[in-house]
């Protein structure tokens, strides 16, 4: 089957049609440079991304902690992890980097915390 | 009255970097004065990963970027006031400025303008109907929903495909809400490409070009929006109008310099980029003030501000240091084609020792074109571009060399 | 059992309890907004007429020129912005001349004192930036400009520091007729009511009759411009009605705002108060005639409200029953003249109560701080006693948190985030609360205890939160 993307590269965001066959890419038209066909094969075999977001702080001096996932995730992971953060509430302090969920959604990547927020 | 050799008018990635340059090239006597309660800037509501590619070859949330930063602060112990607003400066360099201390008026040797920029409301664009709770700007939905921990609609549209908007499209859609549209008055989005794919796409958002609000529903709360298409004079076509039922509107059409004190001090200002006039010091028009980030002019990428508040955080500390000659020969720097405008907008020829790089915005997408640097109206270099938008700043860089000929005139084309 | 209760806490009600709280009488006004000024009175011109304007021998004419003259005197007793600007009527045509100087000779029989007219050159002189189309001018050195919100503020809380009840979100529904009185909404009781209920007073009226009056709702938009753009004009420029209809005006805000419009278009919708593109378009169109180069580019808000056009010509001020005394049909110039009315109903009030004056009575009226004519040494005084007067919130405006606090503690105390706006201006700058909305918020969550979700923009339909974050997704599966 044929998938339309559009590659995000560079502002050209060539419209790539990509020729997939289970779930493997088979060819590539419409881009314009190597990155173009180099993102295809990402996006249709592997689309991953990094998920941000903040969580409640009890008895911090910033009311949220920032955190993002310290890798990309499977995309179709996102919702699972939106979910499961929805009980999450953090204890002040946290430092910048700590492991606010480990192994998250069964990604074997950790969600971290991205700001430090200190104990008032 | 107390004096400092320089001031550094904000604490957000520009007043930061060019803090942390001016320390380490000899200032010692230095003072950020921030207004937040934090340093940082509009940064720390920037959660989103993005930041700091082109500086530190990893991709860092808003948060970490400011933290790289702030700890270099600390570690330079560079002194900062937090809750701290300048009120006013003077073309003396007096900055008179406020906190919970009292009023308090500096003389500066040097000053670094690092105050930023603000979104353009709703207001400004003269959008039509009614007036009630759940109109934001973008920046104020996302402190909102960052910082606040507070989800301000369920329902949304947004107006302007900014990267702003087209970051908050995805991050109400991940707390909940649902986004309806994003409408876009252009018949292009001014933001990433990546943004447009992984903010709306990646969540069924339609996002529609050429499409603008011509009304907006609910005297008390909003209760919809009415889209309609333009015409090329950016003017809805009639018959063309759609009601979309949603209870909050946010508006991420444009970041506008904030440059009230620089009007104060009487700078020349740029009617483009809504900014001061500088040279390839960024140093304004009146002596010892300079200026970067995006009180200047408005940038796509932190990275880019970080540098140019370092230049002018190095070019404060000569100016302190007595390095920086003043200089009366200058040679303009002229936006030619479909460049919008360049900064900086002269050179100085006696002086000057480095290249200089030059900074600038597009009017309209251009394809498989190229920026060309004419000097005295001969062509001097071409820089093929595969594309040019007017949503990414390009950046070229001018020999010294160059200009070894004195040259009277230097255009940087567009096309 | 009230002796007197006002309906509506527009500044036609404010002015009236104003003058009514210096008497030994009940008072109570209700409103069917969250505070006071929040209909007419929030969406006007801000003009004080000089009184050339109406008819001779009209109400309107008598209570124009009377107000325009208490206006300066109030301002400095009850401590809200006035400014006496002067106006000038601006023509620009030959057959105009004609018109300007019946105008003059209106005006002059109305009592307007100062008037002239004004060559070409004159107006240039003196409004370098008008369009050198004009032919001459009729000048009214005694107009001046006000802040309504802050006039019908401090009328509001005057009135309360002398004991006048205001209770809000409460609209009226029923009336009924007693044998002493009336009795509101099957719960407040008055032996009197005035109804001041602006573009709903004939409504109001017809809960126990038929009025003898309609009011047709009028809206007028305008566009509001940011202080760089104010040094355009100095004063109060109005366009000579002509063969293109009324024209617009032209004007500083005591804050040094431009101010340009209004349009005006009868509509239907008593709550219809949203702006148009039609009529935006109109004002931009319409104001270059004034000035040609307004720079519109820095504009920071548009808005809409909507006049009480009644169908007699006049105002409507009357004890048209027994105990009911309507201030109905108040158009422009209500304004100038609301100081004016509200004596005249007091007159009519004592006649029936007879009332011994009120004492000790508070005469004066402590204004809001206001940082742009304080001096630095009066400013750190303040901090000083309370440092969250050094504490910026609105930073286009300078507003700071103890100014906001101070807003929420007086005695018609701001409770929402558009009441902080109307008292103290934050968020009435060029960002539009861009950067202190949540600011705001914060405070009001402090100051009352409030959940976030109870902080409103302006009534209690106007929330800005839905909910927490991670707080309700599961409840909907989304």
């Amino acid at each position: 089957m044929f998938k339309q993307l559009t590659c995000i590269n560079c502002p050209l965001g060539c419209s790539l049609e990509v020729l997939i066959e289970q779930g493997k890419v088979c060819s590539v038209k419409g881009n314009t440079c190597p990155r173009g066909k180099a993102y295809a094969y990402s996006e249709i075999e592997h689309p991953a991304r990094i998920v941000t977001t903040s969580l409640p702080v009890v008895d911090g001096d910033w009311r949220m902690v920032s955190c993002k996932t310290k890798a990309p995730i499977p995309k179709e992971k996102i919702g699972e992890i939106m979910e499961l953060l929805q009980d999450v509430i953090v204890q002040a302090p946290i430092q910048i980097g700590e492991i606010l969920v480990e192994n998250i959604a069964n990604t074997n990547v950790d969600l971290v915390a991205t700001r430090e927020v200190h104990k008032i | 009255m107390e004096h400092k050799q320089l001031l550094i008018i904000g604490g957000g990635p520009a007043g930061l970097a060019a803090a942390i340059e001016a320390k380490k090239n000899g200032v010692d006597d230095l003072l950020i004065l921030e207004r937040d309660a934090c340093l940082g800037g509009i940064l720390n509501q920037c959660i989103h990963n993005g930041f700091g590619l082109h500086t530190f070859h990893e991709e860092l949330t808003g948060p970490e970027y400011a933290k790289r930063y702030i700890d270099q602060v600390n570690e330079h112990s560079i002194p900062y006031r937090l809750n701290t607003m300048v009120l006013s400066i003077d073309d003396q360099k007096n900055v008179r400025f406020i906190s919970e201390q009292g009023i308090e008026v500096i003389q500066a040797q040097a000053i670094i303008l690092a105050m930023g920029c603000r979104e353009r409301p709703r207001g400004a664009l003269n959008i039509p109907g009614f007036r009630g709770a759940g109109i934001y700007s973008a920046g104020t939905a996302q402190k909102l929903v960052n910082l606040d921990g507070f989800l301000p609609g369920k329902d949304v549209v947004i107006l302007g495909s900014g990267d702003i908007g087209l970051i908050m499209a995805r991050r109400m859609t991940l707390e909940g809400a649902k986004v309806h549209a994003v409408a876009e008055i252009m018949p292009y989005s001014s933001g990433l490409k990546r943004n447009i794919v992984q903010c709306l796409e990646d969540y069924h958002i339609p996002l529609f070009l050429e499409h603008t609000i011509v009304k907006i529903l609910g005297k008390d709360r909003v209760e919809g929006v009415v889209l309609a298409k333009v015409d090329q004079d950016r003017k809805p076509i009639l018959g063309t109008e759609k009601e979309y039922a949603c209870d909050t509107i946010l508006f991420s059409c444009g970041l506008i310099p904030e440059n009230e004190l620089s009007a104060q001090a009487k700078l020349e200002m740029d009617p483009i980029t809504k900014g001061a006039i500088v040279s390839d010091s960024l140093q304004t028009s009146v002596d010892g003030i300079f200026a970067c980030g995006n009180v200047l002019h408005v940038h796509d990428l932190v990275d880019f501000v970080s540098q140019e508040a370092s230049l002018a955080g190095k070019k404060a500390a000569e100016y302190v240091l007595g390095d920086l000659k003043k200089s009366q020969d200058f040679v303009s720097i002229e936006p030619k084609g479909k460049t919008r405008y360049v900064i900086p907008s002269k050179i100085d020829l006696k002086n000057g020792k480095e290249d200089v790089v030059v900074r600038f915005r597009v009017g309209s997408v251009i394809q498989d074109g190229a920026i060309q640097v004419y000097i005295d109206g001969k062509k001097i270099v071409r820089f093929p571009r595969r594309i040019m938008a007017p949503g990414e700043m390009e950046t070229i860089t001018l020999k010294r060399e160059w200009l070894s000929s004195n040259p009277s005139s230097i255009w940087i084309e567009s096309e | 059992m009230y002796d007197i209760v006002i309906i509506g806490a527009g500044v036609i009600g404010c002015a009236i309890a104003y003058e009514l709280a210096k008497y030994q009488l009940d008072v109570l006004v209700l409103e069917k907004e969250s505070d006071v000024c929040s209909g007419t009175s929030k969406a006007n011109s801000g003009i004080v007429h000089a009184g050339y304007d109406a008819k001779p021998a009209t109400l309107k004419a008598k209570f124009n020129v009377d107000g325009a003259k208490r206006i300066p005197i109030l301002s400095e007793l009850l401590a809200f912005d006035y400014k006496n600007c002067g106006s000038l009527v601006l023509n620009f045509s030959e057959e105009g001349k004609e018109t300007i100087q019946k105008l003059y000779e209106q005006g002059i029989q109305n009592g307007v004192e100062g008037l002239k007219i004004l060559s070409k050159e004159e107006v240039l002189s003196m409004e370098p930036n008008v369009s050198d189309h004009v032919v001459s001018a009729l000048y009214a050195p005694s107009a001046g400009i006000v802040c309504p919100f802050g006039m019908t503020i401090a009328f509001a809380e005057n009135a309360a520091d002398n004991g006048v009840k205001f209770i809000f979100d409460t609209p009226v529904e029923t009336i009924e007729k007693k044998e002493n009185g009336f009795l509101i909404n099957g719960i407040y009781a008055s032996k009197m009511i005035i109804n001041a209920a602006g573009v709903k007073a004939d409504f109001i009226h017809s809960l126990l009759e038929e009025p003898r009056f309609k009011i047709q709702a009028r809206k007028g938009e305008y566009i509001l411009l940011d202080h760089s753009a104010s040094h355009l004009c100095s004063h109060t420029l109005f366009q000579l009605p002509s063969e293109y209809g009324k024209g617009v005006l032209i004007t500083q805000t005591v804050h040094e705002n431009l101010l340009v419009g209004p349009t005006a278009q009868d509509i239907d919708d008593k709550e219809g108060i949203d702006t148009t593109t039609d009529g935006l378009e109109q004002i931009q169109e319409k104001a270059k005639i004034t000035i040609k180069d307004i720079p519109f580019s820095q504009t920071i808000t548009s808005f809409a409200g909507l006049r009480a056009r009644g169908n007699t010509g006049d105002f409507v001020i009357e004890e048209s029953m027994d105990n009911w005394i309507d201030v109905a049909c108040i158009e422009s110039p209500g304004l100038t003249s609301a100081p004016s009315i509200a004596s005249y109903v007091k007159e009519i009030v004592v006649d029936h109560f007879d009332p011994s004056l009120k004492e000790p009575y508070i005469a004066r009226r402590k204004g809001f701080v206001n940082t742009k004519t304080l001096s630095d040494s009066q400013w750190n005084d303040l901090i000083q006693k309370d440092p969250r007067y050094g504490k910026i919130v609105c930073r286009c405006e300078s507003i700071s948190e103890g100014q906001i606090v101070d807003a929420c503690s007086r005695s018609i105390p701001a409770r929402s985030v558009d009441g902080i706006k109307r008292r103290v201006r934050a968020g009435m700058g060029r960002c539009q609360g861009g950067f202190c909305l949540p600011k705001v918020m914060e405070i009001l969550v402090k100051q009352y205890g409030l959940d976030w979700k109870d902080v409103h923009k302006s009534n209690p339909e106007s929330g800005y939160i839905i909910q927490k974050i991670k707080e309700g997704m599961k409840d909907d599966g989304t």
